[in-house]
């Protein structure tokens, strides 16, 4: 018996039609769901990457896998790694590796613009990890918070291709470059101070030249200055990182090749007009010791300790004063300077910094001539005395400086060349001063 | 005979320089004498135009431009063009570069 109703006919079929429609729904979901996890990257990787991938130049989805499965370690996260690490986290450089061992200080700020006021303390690599996951989620970041040694670098190269070397002395720069030929990684290499810059791809594909072709003798150590002793503008030094970050990109997209890779060195300058000029240098050192034909720099070498970068590279040697010819920063505060213990008049506090520093930051009512000058004056006492008339050989005489290191060259100057036999220096400096007994003064 | 040259003191040595980057210099060839070399070229600069003596070593160590200095001949480096034997010719640009190393 037909006992159903037209209206229930009705329903059915309007089921039927809703079942359909979630039906196909549903299949089309799953097939969306099945054709992401078959692509090389998330959606939102997609989105992300979209505005580089559109460029010819990275050859699109292609270079953008080429870029995620890439390695980058960089050694330093200062005033060069800081712009650069932004850039190759951002363009999905997959994973990172951030090689160092000090921690953010105020004097950073102007430059490492991966750090801030609230990170001073706070290690460098972890305060960059900070930044960088929070800037790009879709990447890797592994921090080693140690010093690069002879003893560590080997081990922390090996699990990343390419190297950028983002250090301040000639002594690690070394032993990167050692390093990398051994292990036959690439390096980036640029450095900077003041208002110049230069950089370099060292060991391109084990053919390219590698540091010790550039440079088989270390510089005088005279002649090597830090951003913290020379000085350095911040978007000079960032805009060498940046260019690091092109070159990095330019290595990892198969941008250079082994037909096209010429060595070169570029060289920034920011001031007074910004110029970048691009040197056509020397390709691999048949007689070069790390990478050449009898190279005799290998791991065990280097690991033994037998090359020894501190003695190849040498240092300033600044102990030409006896502990007799010495005071502490205390002993000037209470002997000499506070309450003017001794009459101010009755002795020469000469500061020995260049004078822009001086001019920063001084004690009050002391003489500057920069040891620059003061070795100019060739021990010539009538000189000395058109700068600072009321000197004698029998004057007393408290040198300072920065640091209390050229304020013993000084020291040793005006005694033995100037005969001024009552000289002496002042350890640790005015900063030290400052540090120890007056904090209220400003440090730069 | 005689060469006009750009010289320039790049990487912090315009320090020795009065401060001054792009120098013009004006090479005389003694008569009888072989071509003018970048060896003439810094000879000259040792004894014409380091103003303070002290600053001599900054420049040349050894006899020859000191190391941690790189030379170049017309943007390229002087390995790749006979280096102190280069033959200076008119109009060329010489610089001289110190390596850098803050970071």
């Amino acid at each position: 018996m037909i006992t159903t109703t037209t209206e229930e006919i009705f329903q059915l079929k309007k089921q039927i039609e809703e079942l359909k429609t979630e039906n196909a729904q549903l299949k089309k979901t799953n097939a969306e769901v099945q054709n992401e996890k078959a692509l090389p990257l998330s959606i939102s990787e997609y989105s992300r990457y979209g505005r580089q991938m559109i460029c010819d130049v990275t050859n699109g989805v292609k270079g953008q896998l080429k870029l995620k499965n890439s390695k980058v370690l960089f050694i330093g996260a200062g005033g060069l790694a800081c712009p650069a690490l932004a850039y190759l986290a951002g363009a999905g450089v997959g994973t990172i590796g951030i090689v160092d061992d000090d921690v953010v200080e105020n004097s950073n700020l102007h430059r490492q613009i991966l750090h801030s006021s609230a990170k001073v303390g706070m290690l460098k690599c972890e305060s960059a990890r900070e930044f960088l996951t929070s800037l790009n989620p879709h990447i890797k970041i592994v921090t080693h918070p140690v010093r690069l040694s002879n003893d560590n670098a080997f081990e922390i190269f090996a699990k990343y291709d390419i190297i950028l070397d983002c250090t301040d002395t000639p002594i690690t720069r070394y032993l990167v470059s050692d390093v990398a030929v051994n292990l036959g990684k690439m390096v980036v290499s640029a450095s900077g101070v003041q208002t110049e810059g230069q950089l370099c791809i060292l060991n391109f594909k084990n053919i390219g030249p590698c540091y010790r072709c550039f440079y088989p003798t270390p510089p005088p150590p005279h002649a090597v200055s830090s951003c913290s002793a020379g000085g350095v503008i911040g978007p000079c030094i960032g805009l060498v990182g940046v260019m690091m970050a092109i070159e990095t990109m330019k290595i990892i997209l198969d941008v250079y090749t082994i037909e096209n890779f010429k060595p070169f060195l570029l060289q920034y300058n920011g001031f007074p007009e910004q110029s970048l000029r691009n040197f056509k240098m020397r390709g691999r050192q048949a007689k070069c010791q790390s990478c050449g034909d009898t190279k005799t720099i290998d791991r065990t070498a280097i690991e033994s300790g037998k090359i020894n970068y501190f003695a190849f590279c040498g240092s300033k040697n600044y102990n030409v004063v006896s502990p007799e010819e010495r005071m502490t920063v205390h002993e000037f505060e209470t002997k000499y300077w506070n309450n003017n213990k001794k009459p101010r008049d009755s002795y020469v506090l000469l500061d020995v910094r260049p004078t822009h520093h001086y001019e920063i930051s001084h004690l009050a009512n002391t003489h500057n001539i920069a040891l620059k000058d003061l070795q100019n004056l060739k021990g010539d006492m009538t000189k000395l005395q058109s700068k600072i008339k009321s000197i004698s050989e029998t004057s007393e005489v408290v040198v300072m400086c920065r640091h209390g290191n050229e304020s013993r060259t000084a020291t040793r100057l005006l005694k033995d060349e100037f005969g001024v036999a009552n000289t002496k220096d002042v350890i640790g400096g005015f900063f030290k001063y400052v540090d120890e007994i007056n904090p209220q003064l400003p440090k730069y | 005979m005689s060469v006009a040259l750009t010289v320039e003191f790049l990487g912090g040595l315009d320090a020795i320089f009065q401060n001054q980057r792009k120098h013009k210099v004006t090479l005389d060839e003694a008569s009888g004498k072989e071509a003018l070399k970048l060896r003439d070229l810094i000879t000259y600069i040792t004894n014409n135009m380091i103003e303070n003596e002290n600053d001599i070593p900054v420049f040349i160590q050894d006899g020859t431009v000191r190391p941690g200095i790189l030379t170049l001949v017309n943007d390229t480096d002087w390995e790749l063009c006979d280096e102190e034997e280069y033959v200076l010719e008119n109009g060329d640009v010489i610089s001289f570069t110190s390596t850098l190393h803050g970071g």
